[in-house]
């Protein structure tokens, strides 16, 4: 919560102590060092992990595209909504790549990932449409449509796969592509969350998706557009999962009907370890991406760490609730704080 | 104050405002001038809120004009009237709990420079400005979450000022602060009518109407009823006017011996809500609890009936001590308890009227673990007669029934458990006036066959026809114990705006 104001305050007169202390109650703070405790854990048991050019790359690679979807779910958490359509969005997009190259060989990459995220875009306008019209909550829409996108991709691809032959070289290159040391997908997925955070953080229409979260009747009666930047949350969230589907269909090659199956539940879950409340209101995509790259990181940390698979969804669980009732207990004592403070002249 | 000719900054005339068949606002008349505060009293009810809702925007008028500087305006959403610089602030403040102070002030027009970067420096000093002009000292960075009410109205009166608002309506903006925020609030609303806007005061305490407002106008039934300036008016001639009609019209009043004490309560405490609370309610007595919303009347009840908890005081049922928190055991002992929103807590809506006649004697109901439709319609049948609930049958949905035939079946579902003690908050809200009497002929009757009645009523007319004795509230505690003789509109209506010092017992 107090991470969106406390951020990079040019005007407030607070002390460099005062703002490391800030910084290290961050809930972005905590789980680098759950991060980095992972890592060098993992490291110790089989240095390949970190110290080989495959582990390098794999560490860094495999949080991409579970920061884009958490990214984008953020944006609907944030307005105290959730879209669990992400992960079919993502298949669909993938799968359309896909089928798009074998149309057109020639397609070249940048096109491939402007046409996926326009067209994750267009099914989230759907959600959103459906969520604002029938004034449905986005959980129930999007449990449709989840359904309903996984249901259109099996009916197109039945048993048929996407090979990586099929596809574009220069997009495969791109999925595969390191600019020094570091994946391009990974600095794609940078660059979004850069560009989504300083969005959220400096923008009329972004800071109004946090009042809106925070109290719905409060910004009905302040006259904010608040149908307007529910479908704009939506539409961000279908196209980050577009832009996700064509990550997806870059870096692994092969594409069938089940791909992006429950990614929706990771994205959430990311977002919620990374501090952003279900209930509304607070959070930033940063902490949402932070929250991806942990769950990244374990879900391929722990088989190395000889780890049955059994557990790691147990592990994943068991962050979600500590995130969940830290978020409370902290919210708690703060509005215990705020009061006692109040109290006292 | 100025001139009577200066062009009004705002003005009301002949407005007039329904729900359906429900009249909220007639032939409303208001006038706002600049530097003028201007207060508008009434019972609850009085249409009051309507008025208020339709100078923000939230609704739209059927019929009258509305201009403000001599031109028509027509508000459709909050956003054009906040635009047009009518700023309200509601009793309860709408802010947004995540938020700094800073951004609430400036939410949906923050100013911006580059590439549509909102300017954090300039929003900050802005507020800091405010804050002092206001002689306020509020951290502009902290988020709204925790400050007290008397804070959060300072933010939005903060709000209005920046966007520089002319008219500024203040609905019941004292009723939940001290008495020392009270005077921080009227200090502030006195410099912001010398800056020469326009404020319109809504209360029910006459003392701030006279400390603070140059003019005021009273309402009554949602009819507008005079406007006068407070220098030509007091206390005695303004409740005249709030309430100023026939008391004596259909109550089915009926003279009944009254027994022993079934109710007694006994320094009833819950912080923040009521404190030191004793009465008692006898056999076939009614017992009204009068005093205007928010007094403490339904949290009493609630406490009593056993579905919120007290820190301090007794509740005995004909002498047994009720354990509290316990609504269960309540029942068990013989009271029952009709809410007063029946849709949401009295009913279950989409359920048959025998469904919701036995839902409170179930337990009796049962035989080899199951229980009959036959078994519920018998027993449902008896009180749906006895109460001569009009349906179809019994199977029809209680959603579908009139207002006063929804009360009725409330009331059978209690009478089913044999009750010694009823409670009914606001028995005849949203009933039309034909079934009114109706309601209030069942209710004489009950308490003439022995039943004790505890009944809170926000309506003068019912409380002073239906009441063998009335105790009146006021900020959550009793000012008054008034037998039928001794309760008028005016002695109800004292007690229920003054504390328990000002009232002479």
């Amino acid at each position: 919560m107090t991470g969106i104001q406390a951020t990079q305050d040019r005007v407030a007169t607070v002390s460099i102590g005062s703002r490391l202390l800030g910084l290290l109650r961050r809930r972005e703070t905590s789980i680098l060092a759950a991060f980095l405790i992972m890592v060098i854990a993992t490291a110790a048991v089989s240095p390949i992990f970190v110290f080989s050019p495959d582990g390098w790359r794999n560490l860094l690679l495999n949080p991409a595209i579970y920061m884009v979807l958490a990214i984008g779910v953020a944006f609907v958490i944030i307005t105290r909504s959730v879209d669990l359509s992400v992960g079919s969005t993502m298949g669909l997009t993938a799968f359309g790549v896909g089928s798009l190259y074998i149309a057109w060989p020639g397609m070249p990459a940048v096109v491939a990932f402007l046409v996926g995220t326009a067209f994750g875009g267009l099914l989230g306008l759907l959600n959103g449409g459906l969520v604002a019209v029938a004034k449905v909550p986005g959980m129930v829409i999007t449990l449709g449509t989840m359904y309903v996108f996984r249901g259109a991709n099996i009916l197109w691809a039945g048993s048929t796969r996407i090979n990586a032959s099929q596809m574009g070289p220069d997009f495969l290159a791109f999925g595969n592509a390191q600019i020094l040391g570091i994946p391009a997908l990974t600095i794609l997925a940078v660059v979004v969350l850069v560009i989504a955070a300083w969005y959220l953080h400096n923008i009329r229409s972004g800071r109004e998706l946090y009042a809106i979260g925070s109290a719905p009747e409060a910004a009905e009666l302040y006259g904010l557009p608040v149908r307007q930047r529910m479908l704009m949350s939506f539409v961000m969230s279908g196209a980050m999962a577009g832009l996700a589907g064509v990550m997806f269909a870059a870096r692994y090659g092969t594409i069938a009907s089940n791909a992006g199956t429950g990614y929706e539940l990771q994205a959430i879950g990311a977002a919620v370890i990374g501090g952003v409340a279900i209930t509304g209101g607070s959070g930033t995509v940063i902490g949402a991406a932070f929250g991806a790259i942990l769950l990244a990181t374990i879900n391929s940390a722990l088989p190395v760490l000889g780890i049955q698979s059994f557990w790691q969804r147990a592990v994943v669980g068991a962050l979600i609730l500590g995130a969940i009732i830290l978020d409370r207990v902290l919210a708690v004592r703060q509005k215990r704080k705020l009061i006692a403070e109040r109290m006292e002249p | 104050m100025q001139s009577k000719d200066a062009i009004p900054v705002l003005e009301l005339k002949g407005v007039s405002k329904s729900f359906g068949a429900v009249v909220a606002l007639r032939n409303a008349d208001l006038t706002l001038h600049a530097g003028s505060i201007h207060a508008v009293v009434g019972e609850n009810g009085a249409g009051k809120s309507t008025l208020v809702k339709i100078m923000a925007g939230l609704y739209q008028r059927d019929t009258g004009t509305f201009e403000m500087d001599g031109h028509p305006v027509s508000f459709r959403t909050t956003a054009e009237a906040k635009a047009a610089g009518v700023a309200v602030i509601y009793q309860e403040p709408t802010l947004f709990p995540d938020l700094s102070v800073t951004e609430n002030v400036f939410m949906g027009r923050q100013p911006t420079g580059r590439f549509g970067r909102i300017d954090k420096a300039a929003m900050r000093a802005e507020v800091v400005e405010l804050m002092t002009r206001l002689g306020v000292r509020i951290d502009p960075d902290r988020i709204t979450q925790g400050l007290s009410i008397a804070d959060q109205q300072i933010i939005e009166i903060a709000k209005a000022i920046s966007l520089d608002a002319r008219v500024l309506i203040m609905d019941e903006p004292t009723a939940a602060l001290s008495g020392v925020e009270v005077d921080r609030l009227f200090a502030v609303a006195r410099s912001l009518r010398d800056e020469g806007r326009a404020l319109m005061f809504i209360s029910h305490r006459f003392d701030e109407v006279f400390a603070l407002c140059d003019t005021v106008t009273v309402m009554r039934d949602g009819t507008y009823i005079d406007t006068v300036p407070t220098a030509e008016t007091n206390v005695p001639a303004m409740v005249r006017m709030m309430v100023g009609r026939d008391v004596n019209e259909l109550f089915p009043k009926i003279d009944v011996p009254i027994g022993e004490a079934v109710l007694e309560v006994s320094g009833l405490t819950s912080p923040g809500l009521f404190a030191d609370i004793s009465f008692n309610v006898r056999a076939g007595e009614i017992v009204a609890l009068a005093g205007l919303v928010g007094a403490g009347r339904s949290e009493v009840a609630r406490a009593v009936f056993g579905v919120d908890g007290y820190t301090e005081g007794h509740v005995r049922l004909n002498g047994v001590a009720l354990p509290k928190g316990k609504p269960a055991a309540a029942m068990k002992a013989g009271i029952g308890f009709v809410p007063e929103d029946r849709r949401q807590q009295g009913l279950v809506l989409e359920a048959a009227i025998a469904t919701n006649i036995t839902d409170a004697i179930r337990d009796r109901l049962v035989s080899n673990a199951v229980i009959t439709r036959k078994a519920e319609n018998a027993a449902a049948q008896e009180w749906a007669r006895a109460l001569e609930v009009k349906a179809a049958s019994l199977d029809t949905q209680a959603g579908t029934l009139s207002g006063g035939n929804q009360q009725k079946v409330v009331l059978a579902k209690w009478l089913a458990t044999r009750p010694k003690l009823l409670i009914i908050d606001e028995p005849t809200r949203g009933i039309d006036v034909g079934t009114k009497s109706e309601v209030h002929r069942r209710m004489s009757e009950l308490a003439g066959e022995g039943l004790a009645i505890l009944m809170i009523s926000s309506e003068l007319p019912e409380v002073l026809g239906m009441a063998d004795r009335v105790l009146v509230m006021h900020e959550g505690r009793l000012t008054a114990e008034l037998s039928r003789a001794e309760a008028t509109p005016e002695s109800v209506m004292f007690a229920a705006t003054h504390s328990p010092e000002e009232v002479p017992a």
